[in-house]
């Protein structure tokens, strides 16, 4: 294959045409085995699209045109969320999904570039909900304004964290994010002001007057559920997300942030501030998780200690690991997989930790890249093949 | 604050440490080998502690009565089956990764556990619910002043400390004691004098994770109860211990166990909200680790570049 070949837009296309379609499919499947084969055929696609070269070309067709594709996977997304306007639960699932993803994008930023581990996930998550919950709650502070607020003191409380995380390394600072993650659930159960463990109620989000708890009424007969509001603002928020962590891991800021990971010692002889990258990569990373903790928190209406446990931390490093660390685009499908599968699949439901803690140990095992593996970083289109 | 009341405290804080103390002393063992974390250890305790549960109603169902029996049985059984189940994993989960990350054995280890967790609430019959531990020990009292000590608690003090004890003697006084540190110490020069490694790494996975059995049974001897998440907390407890004293150091996995229990009575007793102790203890171990990063007694550590 010669490498100056101009790649097509047209592989791009089809992918983010079928993952539309299929997204669709998924969403609308109503009974179990459909939902089953689906999911099945989802992952199957996913791993043969590897094995035969197909993400590859889709990589480097994605190349040529990622404004205009960016573009079209937004408009693909919005109109999805359009389909589905009357059917709250699905929005509820993709708003959550989004979510979600978003507090993944986070994590991948402290674990798959600076190398910084955190078990904390659920509690940054956390902060941020319980931050909404006390300003929506208590004070008059436009939601905006709530929300930027959230994810400050989420990224300012995990500074707290910074000195310790910087003196450690492995599994010693592995520890320190347990600590905090047992130590502020443990927190939030027994203090009154934050509602103990029946937790606080959360107002929803309103903009500019215009209250997201409320159905769209287009006309008497027709009406747009009010996850609607929130699944696109979701979107929005992961789109902004992930630019961000794109860019990010494009600059030379995501080149510091590999080096420090691959070989701290190293990188240090050469120069780079390995406390700066790790406290950007982390607060940056908690900021992430405290946005999306504001607006889950806001959306679902009540928080609660018994959402922010250890084991919903484990659920947020489940999805980056099958995703493929350092992959941004890789936490969707595992996102997907984690967050909207059990609720389909009711039969699974019961079972879903279980499944899922099975699922990352055979992943870990035997292909620890995950699903969808961190490709090599490339600056321009015509660099490299396959 | 009276004699009696302070030696109360004392006497509980001790009880805490010693289960804690047998938890760490599993985690120094496998960091020891193998420089790995083995998550699944706190649930490895729970599923040992229900081992204990069903070999005592299976035994007195046959129409054993006999308390100490019952006890000496429940313990090992559990043990055995313990230090199977953790040979196992070593052998299918740890070793296969020892090329990779760290993080990774820490990871599928975690991964195993929350499979071991909700194996047990799934399928032991109502395995959801806390389940009764049955009182085995004589439960008369020395009173001493205002102090008063139970039996059952002095006895399960005196197997914990007798327990460390042994493992102590094993690794400093035998030949799979040197074995251990052999390969503790470094594992390709072990291999190259002749060890089998992966034997050695199979029993120290098996008698770590025995030990976890006993301190299992302990708690639910102890608390009189045990259910299916006790391991999560009992096993993040036995990991900081560890880590506060010094990973792969026997002695320091001891003291942190017992510097976990002193963190949490002392929290205990400050606080009008009993339940602030564990936030306590968990607050001053970030502190710790941010003022001696790895332990108490350290690692002795240089790096190649």
């Amino acid at each position: 294959m010669s490498r100056d070949k101009p790649a097509s837009i047209l592989p791009a296309l089809l992918l983010l045409l079928s993952a539309g379609i299929y997204a669709f499919l998924f969403l609308h499947a109503e009974q179990q085995w459909e939902v089953a084969v689906l999911a099945i055929l989802g992952v199957a696609a996913i791993l043969s699209a590897g094995r035969l070269g197909i993400s590859g070309q889709v990589e480097r067709s994605w190349r040529c045109s990622p404004v205009l594709l960016g573009w079209l996977a937004m408009i693909v997304a919005a109109a999805l969320i359009y389909l589905l306007r009357e059917d709250h639960f699905s929005l509820l699932m993709v708003a959550t999904l989004l979510l979600y993803a978003m507090v993944c994008l986070g994590l991948n930023v402290q674990f798959g570039y600076a190398g910084v581990v955190n078990f904390a996930g659920a509690a940054f998550f956390g902060i941020g909900g319980y931050t909404a919950a006390m300003l929506a709650g208590h004070t008059a502070t436009p939601h905006l304004l709530i929300l930027a607020i959230a994810g400050l003191l989420s990224g300012l409380i995990g500074s707290l964290l910074v000195l310790p995380l910087l003196r450690t390394r492995g599994h010693y600072a592995a520890l320190i994010t347990i600590a905090f993650a047992i130590l502020f659930r443990t927190f939030l159960e027994v203090n009154d002001l934050l509602g103990g463990p029946q937790g606080l109620k959360v107002p929803g989000i309103s903009l500019l007057g215009w209250n997201f708890n409320d159905n769209i009424e287009i006309d008497d007969e027709t009406q747009f559920s009010f996850y609607l509001a929130y699944a696109l603002f979701s979107l929005v928020l992961f789109a902004l997300a992930f630019l961000l962590v794109r860019r990010l891991e494009r600059s030379w800021l995501g080149l510091s942030l590999d080096a420090v990971r691959i070989d701290e010692t190293a990188a240090s002889v050469f120069g780079f501030n390995v406390a700066r990258w790790k406290i950007l990569a982390f607060s940056l990373g908690n900021v992430l998780a405290g946005v999306a903790g504001a607006v889950y928190a806001m959306m679902t209406g009540f928080v609660a200690p018994a959402s922010f446990t250890i084991a919903e931390s484990l659920i947020f490093v489940s999805i980056i690991i099958l995703g493929g660390v350092g992959n941004p685009i890789g936490i969707l499908p595992a996102a997907a997989l984690v967050v909207i599968l059990p609720e389909k699949l009711q039969f699974i439901q019961e079972y879903r930790y279980l499944l899922f803690s099975a699922f990352v140990i055979l992943i870990l095992l035997f292909k620890p890249g995950g699903l969808l593996p961190r490709p090599l970083r490339r600056y321009f289109a015509h660099w490299g093949k396959a | 604050m009276d004699a009696g009341l302070l030696g109360q405290y004392v006497f509980n804080g001790l009880m805490l440490g010693i289960i804690y103390a047998m938890v760490a002393v599993g985690f120094t063992l496998f960091f020891g080998v193998l420089d790995v974390i083995k998550f699944s250890h706190g649930d490895v305790l729970m599923v040992g502690a229900f081992v204990g549960l069903m070999t005592y109603l299976g035994l007195s169902g046959l129409g054993v009565t006999s308390g100490a029996l019952l006890t000496v049985c429940a313990m090992f059984a559990a043990m055995l089956a313990m230090g199977v189940l953790g040979a196992l994993m070593a052998r299918w989960l740890v070793l296969p990764l020892r090329n990779a990350p760290a993080i990774n054995v820490l990871l599928i280890t975690l991964m195993a556990g929350t499979v071991l967790r909700e194996l047990i609430r799934l399928f032991y019959p109502a395995g959801a619910n806390p389940k009764p531990f049955p009182r085995l020990l004589p439960t008369d009292a020395i009173s001493i002043g205002t102090l008063t000590l139970r039996y059952d608690n002095l006895i399960l003090l005196a197997v914990g400390v007798g327990a460390i004890v042994a493992v102590h003697l094993l690794v400093t006084r035998t030949k799979l004691g040197l074995a251990i540190r052999a390969v503790a110490q470094d594992s390709e020069t072990a291999r190259i004098m002749g060890m089998n490694f992966q034997m050695v790494v199979l029993v120290t996975f098996a008698l770590g994770s025995a030990l976890a059995a006993l301190a299992g049974v302990t708690a639910g001897l102890y608390y009189n109860e045990i259910n299916f998440s006790m391991g999560l907390l009992l096993g993040v407890i036995g990991f900081s211990a560890a880590v506060v004293g010094g990973l792969g150091n026997l002695y320091g996995a001891i003291l942190g166990g017992f510097l976990f229990a002193a963190l949490q009575t002392l929290g205990a007793v400050w606080f009008s909200v009993p339940a602030y102790k564990d936030v306590f203890a968990f607050a001053l171990v970030i502190l710790l680790m941010a003022w001696r990063p790895t332990g108490l007694i350290a690692e002795k550590a240089a790096e190649r570049v």
